[in-house]
């Protein structure tokens, strides 16, 4: 399993998690879990993925999800699992 | 499973407060490429460097890409070349011609530096070290990307004060050939006591004979980080003192420290682990070292200032750097497999723009920074000083500075810029990440005549401690 964790910030707008989600479902992207939350009209997502079975490389998904979140003037982050792992787990 | 805060707060520290890693070094071994011929003792370290290397700075690119995280740079430490050159160099310019093949090396595999243009001197020098010292200058002059450094003292050999004095020469002749661009050449030379063999930051880096035929070391920072979670550290205290709203104790504060170096450390840690794996080479150390840069915010200045002092240089400062530096060693050796290198919080002073405003303030003088390198890694770094100082004043200091790191069994270095035509009142800009620099007073009392006696200062004695 390649556990890979997506983050959405920016202003709340309607279809922000529509969006990113059918990307995901477009290119056989697991989601595994999802929390939000909207401080202030501000909107924060965490989503943890599994990207074995993505049908494109790592840094595609990335740039292309971060791509999405321009067009929606949201930012989207893609990074593996790991770092946040490492810095809050011992 | 990590929550969202956890996320949140990682990612808050990358992009707000300027969490990175700072360096990937490969550490190479040359010995094998000696060779009595001299292009073919060229050939060799190119083909080496450029075959081990080659993938280095892509495979940096892309663990910043998929964990986020940037890792600023990409860069190589070798064997001290007067050890590979000494059977081929007859003459400095020879040497020039091994300094030239590791500048296209690194440029072909995209390093922005290559750091042991070095020698090992600390108790006496051969031919070749001499040599070599002695092409510095030249080598510095018309390369971009090599380091350089002298190691002249250690605590087992005490101080080789022949190479302490020539060192003195060496700076002001490499200030004078790079006079063109401020001297620049001088940032790229340091003098060491006690140099490690296998620090990842420059311009100190060598790759020593100690290690292994390649190895990958990673130097963390996050100075940022730290100064960010000690603000609300005391704005958690005060709000929670209704009485007289105090700032945190001493237990709290080093908590504070501690437990963000740990994270900062995990980060390297797992790059470090990601870089071996990838590029097939082991993983040597994590250098826990608080890296500042010009940016704004990036300041190790700007935490000794959350800790209580108004500037870097005003009293409490030693002892507020000696807490933050023993406290980040306290949390990353915990976070990594293995710790090495330099080790501590660096006080550049063109480098870290908290230091810049001590000395326009008027807080910070060079002879407190001395004595502020006698608790932290590493020593007096990137200081502009007067075109005019004499030869025999640079190696006085460089005696001072190497004293403390004999006596103290820890790593002290020298890297002073005596900037050409310039003086007092004057700053000189030397870009990037070296930041630019207000020209410091040096003491103008002469040193002259005890530098000028030869020989050795003798190893200090290992027992009555006081």
């Amino acid at each position: 399993m390649t556990r890979a964790i997506i983050t959405v910030v920016g202003k709340d707008t309607v279809g922000i998690i529509a969006k990113v989600c059918t990307y995901l479902a477009d290119n056989q992207i697991n989601i595994l879990d999802i929390s939000q939350t909207i401080v202030q009209d501000f909107f924060n997502m965490m989503m943890i993925v599994d990207m074995k079975k993505s049908v494109k490389p790592f840094d595609t998904i990335s740039e292309e999800l971060s791509k999405i979140g321009v067009e929606i003037g949201v930012q989207v982050k893609c990074q593996l699992e790991d770092i946040f792992d490492k810095m809050h787990r011992i | 499973m990590i929550n969202m805060n956890e996320v949140f707060e990682t990612n808050k520290m990358i992009e707000q407060e300027n969490l990175d890693v700072r360096t990937i070094t490969m550490g190479i071994s040359l010995l094998d490429c000696a060779d009595n011929n001299l292009d073919t003792t060229c050939k060799k370290i190119y083909d080496k460097i450029t075959t081990l290397a080659k993938d280095l700075v892509k495979t940096g690119e892309n663990i910043s890409k998929e964990f986020g995280i940037p890792i600023v740079n990409k860069r190589i430490s070798i064997t001290p070349i007067s050890l590979v050159g000494g059977a081929c160099c007859k003459i400095p310019g020879d040497y020039v011609q091994i300094a030239k093949t590791l500048d296209k090396a690194a440029k072909t595999v995209g390093v922005n530096f290559i750091g042991g243009y070095s020698a090992v001197v600390s108790k006496g020098m051969t031919r070749s070290d001499e040599l070599l010292i002695r092409s510095i200058p030249m080598a510095l002059a018309c390369t971009e990307r090599i380091c350089s450094s002298v190691n002249v003292g250690s605590t087992k050999t005490g101080i080789n004060m022949d190479a302490v004095r020539l060192m003195g020469d060496i700076i002001k002749e490499t200030a004078e050939q790079t006079k063109d661009c401020d001297s620049l050449g001088c940032a790229k030379l340091v003098v060491l006591c006690n140099a490690p063999d296998d620090n990842p930051f420059m311009a100190g880096a060598f790759h020593g004979v100690s290690e292994a035929d390649a190895i990958i070391n990673v130097g963390v920072s996050g100075p940022g980080v730290v100064k960010h979670a000690l603000e609300q550290m005391d704005i958690n205290a005060r709000s929670n003192d209704g009485k007289n709203g105090s700032d945190a104790t001493f237990e709290v504060l080093c908590e504070t420290i501690k437990k963000t170096a740990f994270k900062i450390t995990r980060v390297g840690q797992l790059v470090a682990q990601e870089a071996s794996a990838r590029l097939g080479v082991p993983f040597g150390i994590i250098d826990l070292s608080l890296a500042p840069t010009p940016a704004i915010g990036d300041s190790v200045a700007d935490i000794l200032k959350c800790i209580g002092v108004e500037h870097p240089g005003a009293p409490g400062t030693t002892a507020a750097l000696a807490l933050l530096n023993d406290q980040v060693k306290k949390g990353g050796v915990m976070a990594s497999s293995y710790v090495g290198g330099l080790s501590g919080a660096f006080i550049p002073v063109s480098e870290d723009q908290g230091m810049i405003d001590a000395v326009e303030a008027g807080a910070l003088t060079i002879e407190k920074l001395e004595a502020m390198t006698c608790v932290c890694s590493v020593g007096l770094d990137m200081i502009a000083i007067p075109g005019d100082t004499p030869a025999t004043t640079i190696a006085g200091i460089i005696a001072d500075e190497s004293a403390i790191g004999m006596v103290n069994q820890k790593t002290t270095a020298v890297r002073i810029i005596p900037v050409v035509g310039k003086t007092l009142g004057d700053t000189v800009e030397f870009g990037g990440l070296l930041g630019y620099a207000p020209i410091m007073p040096v003491n103008t009392f002469a040193s002259t005549r005890f530098v000028n006696r030869t020989g050795r200062i003798p190893a200090p004695i290992h027992s009555f401690k006081n």
